[in-house]
């Protein structure tokens, strides 16, 4: 059970290291998400679904699509069409995809050999465990973290407007 | 105590790799958007030390901790990703040595 954890720890630095060597925005993006799935089967392996879980689909989800948009809002221009094709030759997602593979496989193993050996040698902390610690001793930092939450989601807009020009005459600009 | 059979000390020092490649990152690359993805590592295998920590004494603790990282993480990601376009509107670059002069 350990080569789990091992394997998906090399395919986590490989993919790390080629993230911040990368030069190009959208390898980088995709490298870093195959970094992060790689850290969510080590949550599986370390006993901890609920964190995988929340790993994919916020980090990998939620998180990652953010940067695609503001990558692709960035490159507007003419010039997109030819750095598309650019982007789309296949040996710049043959590595990911190999990386991606392996981690795959890695899962399908997992699961065959049985999902009960999932906590590496101690039982695997369950999400309604997870659950009743987070709204029974943390429920203040949940109500912190709703709050931080809702400051970045003004803050987000508050300067995602397009700043109004100096020049501007009469007020506000909608 | 029982003992995992993934050492805790290896899952720690995986996370300081991940930490030290993303500290890394934020400090040789000059391109504001790999700086936010490198903070994104960073963050990550600070989650990755809670969790395996957590799963080391069997509790629940590291994930909920996780959570609340993932929690500051969005938000960070929504300002920084606002601040990026505004940079970009600002400066038609995304070379973070251009705003190194503070005017005001």
């Amino acid at each position: 059970m350990e080569i789990t954890f091992y394997l998906a720890a090399a395919v986590a630095v490989a993919s790390t290291v080629l993230v911040i060597t990368r030069l190009n925005a959208v390898h980088a993006l995709l490298y870093l998400i195959v970094s992060l799935l790689a850290v969510a089967l080590m949550f599986l392996t370390l006993g901890a679904p609920f964190a995988a879980a929340l790993e994919i689909i916020l980090y990998a989800g939620a998180i990652m699509v953010l940067f695609v948009f503001v990558i692709m809002m960035l490159n507007l221009g003419p010039q997109t069409v030819g750095q598309e094709r650019a982007w789309l030759q296949p040996r710049m997602w043959a590595g990911p995809a190999a990386l991606a593979a392996v981690l795959a496989a890695e899962f399908v193993w997992v699961f065959a050999s049985g999902a009960a050996s999932l906590g590496l040698g101690q039982a695997a902390v369950p999400p309604k465990q997870v659950g009743l610690t987070l709204y029974g001793p943390y429920l203040l930092g949940v109500e912190m973290a709703s709050y931080l939450l809702l400051a970045g989601l003004v803050g987000a807009f508050h300067l995602g407007r397009r700043a109004r020009r100096p020049d501007s005459t009469g007020g506000q600009n909608p | 105590m029982t003992t995992a059979s993934v050492p805790l000390a290896h899952a720690l020092m995986l996370a300081g790799i991940l930490f030290a490649l993303g500290l890394a990152g934020v400090l040789v690359r000059r391109n504001i958007l790999f700086i936010l993805l490198c903070l994104e590592i960073m963050l990550n295998a600070a989650g990755l030390a809670f969790v395996a920590a957590g799963s080391y004494w069997g509790k629940p603790d590291g994930q909920v901790m996780f959570f609340f990282i993932l929690a500051m993480t969005a938000a960070e990601v929504s300002v920084g990703l606002a601040l990026v376009l505004q940079f970009h509107h600002h400066f038609r670059t995304l070379d973070s040595d251009a705003a190194s002069r503070m005017r005001g």
